[in-house]
Protein backbone atom coordinates (compact mmCIF):
# COMPACT_ATOMS: atom_id res chain seq x y z
CA UNK A 1 0.00 0.00 0.00
CA UNK A 2 1.28 3.42 -0.86
CA UNK A 3 1.67 5.83 2.00
CA UNK A 4 -1.32 8.16 1.75
CA UNK A 5 -1.04 11.77 2.76
CA UNK A 6 -4.05 12.71 4.90
CA UNK A 7 -4.84 9.04 5.63
CA UNK A 8 -7.33 6.70 3.96
CA UNK A 9 -10.08 9.32 4.28
CA UNK A 10 -8.32 11.40 1.62
CA UNK A 11 -9.21 8.62 -0.84
CA UNK A 12 -12.45 7.16 0.44
CA UNK A 13 -14.30 10.40 1.10
CA UNK A 14 -14.04 11.75 -2.47
CA UNK A 15 -14.63 8.25 -3.88
CA UNK A 16 -17.82 7.78 -1.85
CA UNK A 17 -18.99 11.29 -2.77
CA UNK A 18 -18.32 10.65 -6.45
CA UNK A 19 -20.28 7.40 -6.36
CA UNK A 20 -23.19 9.19 -4.67
CA UNK A 21 -23.15 12.09 -7.13
CA UNK A 22 -22.73 9.84 -10.17
CA UNK A 23 -25.46 7.48 -8.93
CA UNK A 24 -28.02 10.24 -8.50
CA UNK A 25 -27.02 11.91 -11.75
CA UNK A 26 -27.37 8.59 -13.62
CA UNK A 27 -30.82 7.96 -12.15
CA UNK A 28 -31.99 11.45 -13.18
CA UNK A 29 -30.51 11.15 -16.64
CA UNK A 30 -31.96 7.66 -17.18
CA UNK A 31 -35.52 8.88 -16.62
CA UNK A 32 -35.10 12.16 -18.50
CA UNK A 33 -33.02 10.69 -21.33
CA UNK A 34 -35.43 7.81 -22.01
CA UNK A 35 -38.46 10.11 -21.91
CA UNK A 36 -36.98 12.70 -24.28
CA UNK A 37 -35.53 10.02 -26.59
CA UNK A 38 -38.88 8.25 -26.84
CA UNK A 39 -40.60 11.55 -27.62
CA UNK A 40 -38.11 12.47 -30.36
CA UNK A 41 -38.04 8.95 -31.85
CA UNK A 42 -41.83 8.60 -32.02
CA UNK A 43 -43.15 12.04 -32.92
CA UNK A 44 -42.68 14.39 -35.82
CA UNK A 45 -42.60 18.10 -35.05
CA UNK A 46 -41.15 21.26 -36.50
CA UNK A 47 -37.61 21.94 -35.39
CA UNK A 48 -37.01 18.31 -34.43
CA UNK A 49 -33.44 18.37 -35.72
CA UNK A 50 -32.64 21.60 -33.87
CA UNK A 51 -34.13 20.15 -30.70
CA UNK A 52 -32.01 17.03 -31.17
CA UNK A 53 -28.90 19.19 -31.58
CA UNK A 54 -29.65 21.12 -28.38
CA UNK A 55 -30.14 17.87 -26.46
CA UNK A 56 -26.77 16.62 -27.75
CA UNK A 57 -24.94 19.89 -27.12
CA UNK A 58 -23.48 18.99 -23.68
CA UNK A 59 -21.52 16.22 -25.39
CA UNK A 60 -19.50 18.62 -27.52
CA UNK A 61 -19.41 21.83 -25.48
CA UNK A 62 -16.56 22.55 -23.06
CA UNK A 63 -17.72 21.61 -19.53
CA UNK A 64 -16.77 25.08 -18.30
CA UNK A 65 -19.22 26.61 -20.77
CA UNK A 66 -21.92 24.27 -19.46
CA UNK A 67 -20.90 25.23 -15.92
CA UNK A 68 -21.35 28.86 -16.82
CA UNK A 69 -24.80 28.20 -18.28
CA UNK A 70 -25.72 26.34 -15.11
CA UNK A 71 -24.56 29.27 -12.96
CA UNK A 72 -26.75 31.57 -15.01
CA UNK A 73 -29.69 29.21 -14.47
CA UNK A 74 -29.34 27.86 -10.96
CA UNK A 75 -26.84 30.28 -9.39
CA UNK A 76 -27.94 32.33 -6.39
CA UNK A 77 -29.10 35.09 -8.70
CA UNK A 78 -29.81 32.79 -11.63
CA UNK A 79 -33.22 32.57 -13.34
CA UNK A 80 -34.24 29.38 -11.58
CA UNK A 81 -31.86 29.67 -8.63
CA UNK A 82 -33.32 32.93 -7.36
CA UNK A 83 -36.84 31.53 -7.53
CA UNK A 84 -35.81 28.29 -5.78
CA UNK A 85 -34.14 30.28 -3.01
CA UNK A 86 -37.07 32.68 -2.56
CA UNK A 87 -39.79 30.00 -2.74
CA UNK A 88 -38.29 26.93 -1.09
CA UNK A 89 -35.09 28.24 0.45
CA UNK A 90 -33.13 25.81 -1.73
CA UNK A 91 -29.62 26.78 -2.75
CA UNK A 92 -27.97 24.40 -5.21
CA UNK A 93 -24.71 26.20 -5.71
CA UNK A 94 -21.72 24.78 -3.77
CA UNK A 95 -23.72 21.73 -2.63
CA UNK A 96 -23.45 18.07 -3.62
CA UNK A 97 -26.90 18.40 -5.18
CA UNK A 98 -25.42 21.08 -7.43
CA UNK A 99 -22.71 18.60 -8.39
CA UNK A 100 -25.45 16.08 -9.27
CA UNK A 101 -27.07 18.58 -11.63
CA UNK A 102 -23.75 19.43 -13.27
CA UNK A 103 -22.91 15.74 -13.76
CA UNK A 104 -26.43 15.00 -15.03
CA UNK A 105 -26.32 17.72 -17.70
CA UNK A 106 -22.95 16.51 -18.95
CA UNK A 107 -24.02 12.83 -18.98
CA UNK A 108 -27.50 13.40 -20.45
CA UNK A 109 -26.59 13.13 -24.16
CA UNK A 110 -25.05 9.68 -23.63
CA UNK A 111 -28.36 8.21 -22.47
CA UNK A 112 -30.42 10.31 -24.86
CA UNK A 113 -28.40 9.33 -27.96
CA UNK A 114 -28.26 5.64 -27.06
CA UNK A 115 -31.96 5.48 -26.18
CA UNK A 116 -33.02 7.31 -29.32
CA UNK A 117 -31.03 4.95 -31.53
CA UNK A 118 -32.42 1.95 -29.63
CA UNK A 119 -36.02 3.17 -29.97
CA UNK A 120 -35.58 3.88 -33.67
CA UNK A 121 -34.40 0.31 -34.22
CA UNK A 122 -37.63 -1.13 -32.82
CA UNK A 123 -39.77 -1.85 -35.92
CA UNK A 124 -42.98 0.19 -36.04
CA UNK A 125 -44.70 -2.91 -37.36
CA UNK A 126 -43.95 -4.79 -34.13
CA UNK A 127 -45.49 -1.96 -32.10
CA UNK A 128 -48.49 -1.89 -34.43
CA UNK A 129 -48.93 -5.64 -33.98
CA UNK A 130 -49.27 -5.01 -30.23
CA UNK A 131 -51.82 -2.20 -30.80
CA UNK A 132 -53.95 -4.38 -33.03
CA UNK A 133 -53.82 -7.11 -30.37
CA UNK A 134 -55.47 -4.75 -27.90
CA UNK A 135 -52.47 -3.14 -26.17
CA UNK A 136 -52.75 0.42 -24.80
CA UNK A 137 -50.01 2.91 -25.69
CA UNK A 138 -48.49 2.39 -22.24
CA UNK A 139 -48.48 -1.37 -22.73
CA UNK A 140 -46.89 -1.02 -26.17
CA UNK A 141 -44.09 0.95 -24.51
CA UNK A 142 -43.71 -1.24 -21.40
CA UNK A 143 -44.08 -4.67 -23.04
CA UNK A 144 -42.69 -4.16 -26.54
CA UNK A 145 -40.65 -1.00 -27.13
CA UNK A 146 -38.73 -0.94 -23.86
CA UNK A 147 -37.85 -4.68 -23.75
CA UNK A 148 -36.56 -4.44 -27.33
CA UNK A 149 -34.56 -1.27 -26.62
CA UNK A 150 -33.27 -1.87 -23.11
CA UNK A 151 -29.83 -3.17 -24.09
CA UNK A 152 -29.03 0.01 -25.95
CA UNK A 153 -30.47 2.14 -23.16
CA UNK A 154 -28.55 0.29 -20.45
CA UNK A 155 -25.33 0.54 -22.43
CA UNK A 156 -25.81 4.31 -22.76
CA UNK A 157 -26.64 4.52 -19.06
CA UNK A 158 -23.39 2.82 -18.12
CA UNK A 159 -21.44 5.27 -20.24
CA UNK A 160 -23.38 8.10 -18.61
CA UNK A 161 -22.42 6.76 -15.17
CA UNK A 162 -18.74 6.66 -16.14
CA UNK A 163 -18.97 10.17 -17.56
CA UNK A 164 -20.71 11.46 -14.43
CA UNK A 165 -18.09 9.80 -12.25
CA UNK A 166 -15.33 11.63 -14.08
CA UNK A 167 -17.05 15.02 -14.38
CA UNK A 168 -14.69 17.89 -13.56
CA UNK A 169 -15.21 21.26 -15.24
CA UNK A 170 -18.93 21.92 -14.81
CA UNK A 171 -18.90 20.42 -11.32
CA UNK A 172 -16.04 22.64 -10.22
CA UNK A 173 -17.82 25.75 -11.45
CA UNK A 174 -21.19 24.89 -9.95
CA UNK A 175 -20.24 23.04 -6.77
CA UNK A 176 -16.68 24.13 -6.14
CA UNK A 177 -14.15 21.97 -4.34
CA UNK A 178 -15.19 21.70 -0.72
CA UNK A 179 -13.48 18.64 0.85
CA UNK A 180 -16.03 16.14 2.12
CA UNK A 181 -18.90 18.11 0.59
CA UNK A 182 -18.39 18.75 -3.09
CA UNK A 183 -14.84 17.57 -3.71
CA UNK A 184 -15.43 14.62 -6.03
CA UNK A 185 -12.86 12.11 -7.27
CA UNK A 186 -11.65 13.99 -10.29
CA UNK A 187 -11.45 17.28 -8.39
CA UNK A 188 -9.59 15.50 -5.57
CA UNK A 189 -7.06 14.23 -8.14
CA UNK A 190 -6.48 17.78 -9.31
CA UNK A 191 -6.10 19.07 -5.74
CA UNK A 192 -3.79 16.18 -4.78
CA UNK A 193 -1.50 16.84 -7.74
CA UNK A 194 -1.49 20.57 -6.99
CA UNK A 195 -0.57 19.81 -3.38
CA UNK A 196 2.12 17.30 -4.37
CA UNK A 197 0.30 14.39 -2.71
CA UNK A 198 1.39 11.80 -5.27
CA UNK A 199 0.23 8.80 -3.21
CA UNK A 200 -3.34 10.03 -3.06
CA UNK A 201 -3.28 11.07 -6.72
CA UNK A 202 -1.98 7.65 -7.84
CA UNK A 203 -4.55 5.77 -5.85
CA UNK A 204 -7.43 7.93 -7.09
CA UNK A 205 -6.26 7.70 -10.69
CA UNK A 206 -5.98 3.91 -10.60
CA UNK A 207 -9.40 3.54 -8.93
CA UNK A 208 -11.01 5.76 -11.55
CA UNK A 209 -9.34 3.90 -14.41
CA UNK A 210 -10.47 0.48 -13.13
CA UNK A 211 -14.08 1.61 -12.70
CA UNK A 212 -14.16 3.17 -16.18
CA UNK A 213 -12.65 0.10 -17.88
CA UNK A 214 -15.17 -2.15 -16.11
CA UNK A 215 -18.03 0.08 -17.28
CA UNK A 216 -16.80 0.17 -20.89
CA UNK A 217 -16.36 -3.61 -21.08
CA UNK A 218 -19.80 -4.16 -19.54
CA UNK A 219 -21.47 -1.72 -21.89
CA UNK A 220 -19.74 -3.25 -24.93
CA UNK A 221 -20.97 -6.72 -23.95
CA UNK A 222 -24.53 -5.47 -23.63
CA UNK A 223 -24.46 -4.07 -27.14
CA UNK A 224 -23.05 -7.17 -28.84
CA UNK A 225 -25.35 -9.66 -27.08
CA UNK A 226 -28.40 -10.54 -29.15
CA UNK A 227 -31.75 -12.11 -28.62
CA UNK A 228 -31.71 -15.90 -28.97
CA UNK B 1 -70.39 -9.98 -41.12
CA UNK B 2 -70.47 -7.00 -43.38
CA UNK B 3 -67.58 -4.59 -43.81
CA UNK B 4 -68.23 -1.29 -45.53
CA UNK B 5 -65.26 0.92 -46.38
CA UNK B 6 -65.31 4.31 -48.01
CA UNK B 7 -62.16 6.25 -47.22
CA UNK B 8 -59.89 8.82 -48.83
CA UNK B 9 -56.37 9.74 -47.88
CA UNK B 10 -53.72 11.85 -49.55
CA UNK B 11 -50.19 10.59 -48.94
CA UNK B 12 -47.02 12.51 -49.69
CA UNK B 13 -43.64 10.93 -50.14
CA UNK B 14 -40.55 10.97 -52.34
CA UNK B 15 -41.68 13.97 -54.32
CA UNK B 16 -45.00 12.53 -55.41
CA UNK B 17 -48.52 12.52 -54.07
CA UNK B 18 -50.59 9.39 -53.79
CA UNK B 19 -54.35 9.67 -53.68
CA UNK B 20 -56.12 6.77 -52.04
CA UNK B 21 -59.81 6.46 -52.54
CA UNK B 22 -60.98 3.05 -51.43
CA UNK B 23 -64.65 2.25 -51.58
CA UNK B 24 -66.01 -1.27 -51.28
CA UNK B 25 -68.23 -3.60 -49.27
CA UNK B 26 -67.55 -7.19 -48.23
CA UNK B 27 -70.50 -9.48 -47.74
CA UNK B 28 -68.81 -12.87 -47.99
CA UNK B 29 -66.57 -14.66 -45.53
CA UNK B 30 -63.42 -14.47 -47.60
CA UNK B 31 -62.55 -11.34 -49.54
CA UNK B 32 -59.37 -11.02 -51.52
CA UNK B 33 -57.79 -7.63 -52.15
CA UNK B 34 -55.79 -7.80 -55.33
CA UNK B 35 -53.61 -5.30 -57.15
CA UNK B 36 -50.02 -4.39 -58.04
CA UNK B 37 -47.65 -3.13 -55.36
CA UNK B 38 -48.19 0.50 -54.47
CA UNK B 39 -51.83 0.44 -55.50
CA UNK B 40 -53.15 1.17 -51.99
CA UNK B 41 -54.01 -2.32 -50.69
CA UNK B 42 -51.90 -2.20 -47.54
CA UNK B 43 -52.83 1.38 -46.68
CA UNK B 44 -56.48 0.42 -46.93
CA UNK B 45 -56.03 -2.52 -44.56
CA UNK B 46 -54.17 -0.25 -42.14
CA UNK B 47 -57.12 2.12 -42.20
CA UNK B 48 -59.48 -0.74 -41.36
CA UNK B 49 -57.20 -1.86 -38.50
CA UNK B 50 -56.90 1.67 -37.12
CA UNK B 51 -53.20 2.06 -37.88
CA UNK B 52 -53.73 4.80 -40.45
CA UNK B 53 -56.22 7.64 -40.11
CA UNK B 54 -57.99 8.54 -43.38
CA UNK B 55 -58.60 12.19 -44.21
CA UNK B 56 -62.26 11.51 -44.75
CA UNK B 57 -64.79 8.74 -45.04
CA UNK B 58 -66.31 5.97 -43.00
CA UNK B 59 -65.58 2.38 -42.00
CA UNK B 60 -68.33 0.16 -40.62
CA UNK B 61 -67.84 -3.41 -39.42
CA UNK B 62 -71.11 -5.23 -38.73
CA UNK B 63 -73.09 -2.80 -36.59
CA UNK B 64 -70.02 -0.99 -35.24
CA UNK B 65 -68.77 2.28 -36.71
CA UNK B 66 -64.97 2.04 -36.56
CA UNK B 67 -64.31 5.34 -38.23
CA UNK B 68 -66.42 8.26 -39.33
CA UNK B 69 -64.63 11.48 -40.17
CA UNK B 70 -67.86 13.51 -40.32
CA UNK B 71 -68.96 12.40 -36.84
CA UNK B 72 -65.46 12.49 -35.39
CA UNK B 73 -65.44 8.76 -34.61
CA UNK B 74 -62.05 7.04 -34.70
CA UNK B 75 -61.85 3.92 -32.57
CA UNK B 76 -58.25 3.20 -31.52
CA UNK B 77 -56.76 0.04 -33.00
CA UNK B 78 -56.93 -1.76 -29.64
CA UNK B 79 -60.72 -1.41 -29.48
CA UNK B 80 -61.55 -2.44 -33.06
CA UNK B 81 -61.29 -6.23 -32.60
CA UNK B 82 -59.68 -6.37 -36.03
CA UNK B 83 -56.73 -8.77 -36.08
CA UNK B 84 -53.88 -8.22 -38.52
CA UNK B 85 -51.33 -10.77 -39.71
CA UNK B 86 -48.49 -8.72 -41.16
CA UNK B 87 -46.45 -9.75 -44.16
CA UNK B 88 -43.36 -10.32 -41.99
CA UNK B 89 -45.61 -11.62 -39.17
CA UNK B 90 -44.23 -9.01 -36.70
CA UNK B 91 -43.84 -11.55 -33.89
CA UNK B 92 -42.39 -10.25 -30.63
CA UNK B 93 -38.75 -11.41 -30.78
CA UNK B 94 -38.21 -11.09 -27.02
CA UNK B 95 -41.14 -13.36 -26.12
CA UNK B 96 -41.53 -17.13 -26.46
CA UNK B 97 -44.11 -18.64 -28.82
CA UNK B 98 -46.48 -19.21 -25.88
CA UNK B 99 -45.99 -15.62 -24.63
CA UNK B 100 -46.58 -14.28 -28.15
CA UNK B 101 -49.87 -16.13 -28.44
CA UNK B 102 -50.82 -15.13 -24.88
CA UNK B 103 -50.14 -11.41 -25.53
CA UNK B 104 -53.77 -10.38 -26.23
CA UNK B 105 -54.88 -12.09 -23.00
CA UNK B 106 -52.30 -10.54 -20.67
CA UNK B 107 -51.96 -7.35 -18.62
CA UNK B 108 -48.86 -5.23 -18.87
CA UNK B 109 -47.49 -6.12 -15.42
CA UNK B 110 -47.98 -9.89 -15.84
CA UNK B 111 -44.82 -11.85 -16.54
CA UNK B 112 -46.11 -15.43 -16.17
CA UNK B 113 -49.19 -16.79 -17.86
CA UNK B 114 -52.12 -17.16 -15.41
CA UNK B 115 -53.49 -20.78 -15.41
CA UNK B 116 -56.61 -19.91 -17.41
CA UNK B 117 -54.55 -18.08 -20.04
CA UNK B 118 -52.01 -20.88 -20.18
CA UNK B 119 -54.77 -23.39 -20.83
CA UNK B 120 -56.29 -21.31 -23.60
CA UNK B 121 -52.91 -20.72 -25.22
CA UNK B 122 -52.04 -24.41 -25.15
CA UNK B 123 -55.33 -25.22 -26.88
CA UNK B 124 -54.43 -22.72 -29.63
CA UNK B 125 -50.92 -24.15 -29.96
CA UNK B 126 -52.43 -27.64 -30.36
CA UNK B 127 -54.82 -26.41 -33.04
CA UNK B 128 -51.90 -24.90 -34.96
CA UNK B 129 -49.65 -27.92 -34.32
CA UNK B 130 -46.96 -25.80 -32.69
CA UNK B 131 -47.31 -26.97 -29.06
CA UNK B 132 -43.77 -28.40 -29.17
CA UNK B 133 -42.44 -24.90 -29.92
CA UNK B 134 -44.14 -23.21 -26.95
CA UNK B 135 -40.88 -22.31 -25.19
CA UNK B 136 -38.93 -21.28 -28.32
CA UNK B 137 -38.27 -17.72 -29.42
CA UNK B 138 -39.44 -16.61 -32.90
CA UNK B 139 -35.85 -16.21 -34.12
CA UNK B 140 -35.51 -20.01 -34.13
CA UNK B 141 -38.63 -20.74 -36.19
CA UNK B 142 -39.08 -21.46 -39.90
CA UNK B 143 -41.30 -19.25 -42.06
CA UNK B 144 -44.22 -21.67 -41.88
CA UNK B 145 -43.93 -21.98 -38.11
CA UNK B 146 -43.81 -18.20 -37.71
CA UNK B 147 -46.98 -17.89 -39.74
CA UNK B 148 -48.77 -20.39 -37.50
CA UNK B 149 -47.69 -18.42 -34.43
CA UNK B 150 -48.90 -15.19 -36.02
CA UNK B 151 -52.27 -16.76 -36.89
CA UNK B 152 -52.68 -18.26 -33.41
CA UNK B 153 -51.83 -14.90 -31.83
CA UNK B 154 -54.28 -13.09 -34.09
CA UNK B 155 -57.15 -15.50 -33.43
CA UNK B 156 -56.78 -16.17 -29.70
CA UNK B 157 -58.60 -12.93 -28.83
CA UNK B 158 -61.60 -13.89 -31.02
CA UNK B 159 -61.46 -10.94 -33.43
CA UNK B 160 -64.45 -9.80 -35.47
CA UNK B 161 -62.34 -9.65 -38.63
CA UNK B 162 -58.94 -11.02 -39.65
CA UNK B 163 -56.74 -9.07 -42.06
CA UNK B 164 -53.87 -10.84 -43.80
CA UNK B 165 -51.20 -8.98 -45.78
CA UNK B 166 -49.66 -11.27 -48.41
CA UNK B 167 -49.84 -14.21 -46.01
CA UNK B 168 -48.08 -16.73 -48.25
CA UNK B 169 -45.48 -14.65 -50.07
CA UNK B 170 -42.70 -15.66 -47.64
CA UNK B 171 -43.42 -19.39 -47.97
CA UNK B 172 -42.17 -21.89 -50.53
CA UNK B 173 -44.75 -22.90 -53.20
CA UNK B 174 -45.54 -26.36 -51.76
CA UNK B 175 -46.23 -24.98 -48.31
CA UNK B 176 -48.22 -22.14 -49.85
CA UNK B 177 -50.84 -24.45 -51.32
CA UNK B 178 -51.19 -26.30 -48.01
CA UNK B 179 -51.50 -23.11 -45.98
CA UNK B 180 -54.26 -21.82 -48.27
CA UNK B 181 -56.40 -24.80 -47.39
CA UNK B 182 -55.47 -24.55 -43.72
CA UNK B 183 -56.53 -20.93 -43.74
CA UNK B 184 -59.95 -21.86 -45.10
CA UNK B 185 -60.27 -24.57 -42.44
CA UNK B 186 -59.38 -21.99 -39.78
CA UNK B 187 -62.00 -19.65 -41.10
CA UNK B 188 -64.60 -22.35 -40.54
CA UNK B 189 -63.31 -23.26 -37.11
CA UNK B 190 -63.07 -19.72 -35.73
CA UNK B 191 -65.99 -18.33 -37.75
CA UNK B 192 -64.03 -15.19 -38.56
CA UNK B 193 -64.31 -13.33 -41.86
CA UNK B 194 -61.05 -12.86 -43.76
CA UNK B 195 -59.76 -9.94 -45.79
CA UNK B 196 -56.64 -11.08 -47.63
CA UNK B 197 -54.19 -8.95 -49.61
CA UNK B 198 -52.37 -10.74 -52.38
CA UNK B 199 -50.88 -10.35 -55.77
CA UNK B 200 -50.73 -14.08 -56.34
CA UNK B 201 -53.56 -15.21 -58.70
CA UNK B 202 -53.41 -18.70 -57.16
CA UNK B 203 -54.51 -17.17 -53.85
CA UNK B 204 -57.46 -15.62 -55.60
CA UNK B 205 -58.46 -18.90 -57.21
CA UNK B 206 -58.33 -20.88 -53.96
CA UNK B 207 -59.57 -18.34 -51.44
CA UNK B 208 -61.73 -15.67 -52.97
CA UNK B 209 -65.46 -15.48 -52.53
CA UNK B 210 -65.35 -11.75 -53.00
CA UNK B 211 -62.67 -9.85 -54.83
CA UNK B 212 -61.60 -6.23 -54.75
CA UNK B 213 -59.12 -5.02 -57.32
CA UNK B 214 -57.00 -1.93 -56.68
CA UNK B 215 -55.21 0.19 -59.22
CA UNK B 216 -53.42 3.44 -58.41
CA UNK B 217 -55.27 4.00 -55.18
CA UNK B 218 -58.71 3.31 -56.60
CA UNK B 219 -60.95 0.28 -56.39
CA UNK B 220 -61.53 -0.65 -60.01
CA UNK B 221 -63.56 -3.85 -59.66
CA UNK B 222 -65.40 -5.58 -56.86
CA UNK B 223 -67.54 -8.50 -55.89
CA UNK B 224 -69.76 -10.29 -58.36
CA UNK B 225 -67.12 -10.36 -61.06
CA UNK B 226 -65.82 -13.49 -59.42
CA UNK B 227 -68.94 -15.44 -60.35
CA UNK B 228 -67.61 -15.34 -63.83
CA UNK B 229 -64.36 -16.91 -62.73
CA UNK B 230 -66.10 -19.70 -60.86
CA UNK B 231 -68.20 -20.55 -63.90
CA UNK B 232 -65.09 -21.82 -65.58
CA UNK B 233 -64.15 -25.46 -65.02
CA UNK B 234 -62.00 -26.27 -62.01
CA UNK B 235 -58.26 -26.86 -61.92
CA UNK B 236 -55.61 -25.03 -63.91
CA UNK B 237 -58.25 -23.59 -66.15
CA UNK B 238 -59.62 -21.57 -63.27
CA UNK B 239 -56.17 -20.21 -62.52
CA UNK B 240 -55.66 -19.23 -66.11
CA UNK B 241 -59.04 -17.56 -66.21
CA UNK B 242 -58.32 -15.72 -62.99
CA UNK B 243 -54.95 -14.66 -64.28
CA UNK B 244 -56.47 -13.34 -67.47
CA UNK B 245 -59.30 -11.65 -65.64
CA UNK B 246 -56.99 -10.03 -63.17
CA UNK B 247 -54.42 -8.83 -65.64
CA UNK B 248 -57.28 -7.20 -67.52
CA UNK B 249 -58.57 -5.65 -64.33
CA UNK B 250 -55.23 -4.14 -63.42
CA UNK B 251 -54.24 -3.30 -66.97
CA UNK B 252 -52.18 -0.19 -66.83
CA UNK B 253 -50.52 -1.50 -63.68
CA UNK B 254 -47.85 -4.14 -63.73
CA UNK B 255 -48.63 -7.79 -64.51
CA UNK B 256 -49.16 -10.09 -61.57
CA UNK B 257 -46.02 -12.11 -60.89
Amino acid sequence: MLPLEGGAAAVWVPLALSLKVAGWATALVLVAGVAVAWFVARTRFRGREVFDAVMTLPMVMPPTVLGYYLLVLIGRRGWIGEWLDATFGIVLIFTWQGAVIAAAVVAFPLVYKAARAAFEEVPRQTENAARVLGASEWRVFANVTLPLAWRGILSGTMLAFARALGEFGATLMVAGSIPGKTQTLSIAVYEAVQAGQDGVANFLVITTSVVCIAVLVGSGRLLTARHP
Amino acid sequence: MKLAVDVARRLHGQGRTFELHARFECHHDVTVVFGPSGSGKSVTLQAVAGLMRPDSGRIVLGDRVLFDAAQGIDLPARERRVAYVFQDYALFPHLTVAQNVAFPLMRWWQRRLPPAVHERVMVMLEVFEIAHLAADHPGRLSGGQKQRVALARALVGEPALLLLDEPFSALDPLLRERMRHELLALRERFAVPLLVITHDPDDVATLAQDIIVFREGQVVTTGATLDMVHDVETGPQVRRAVRRFLSEAVAGGEDPP
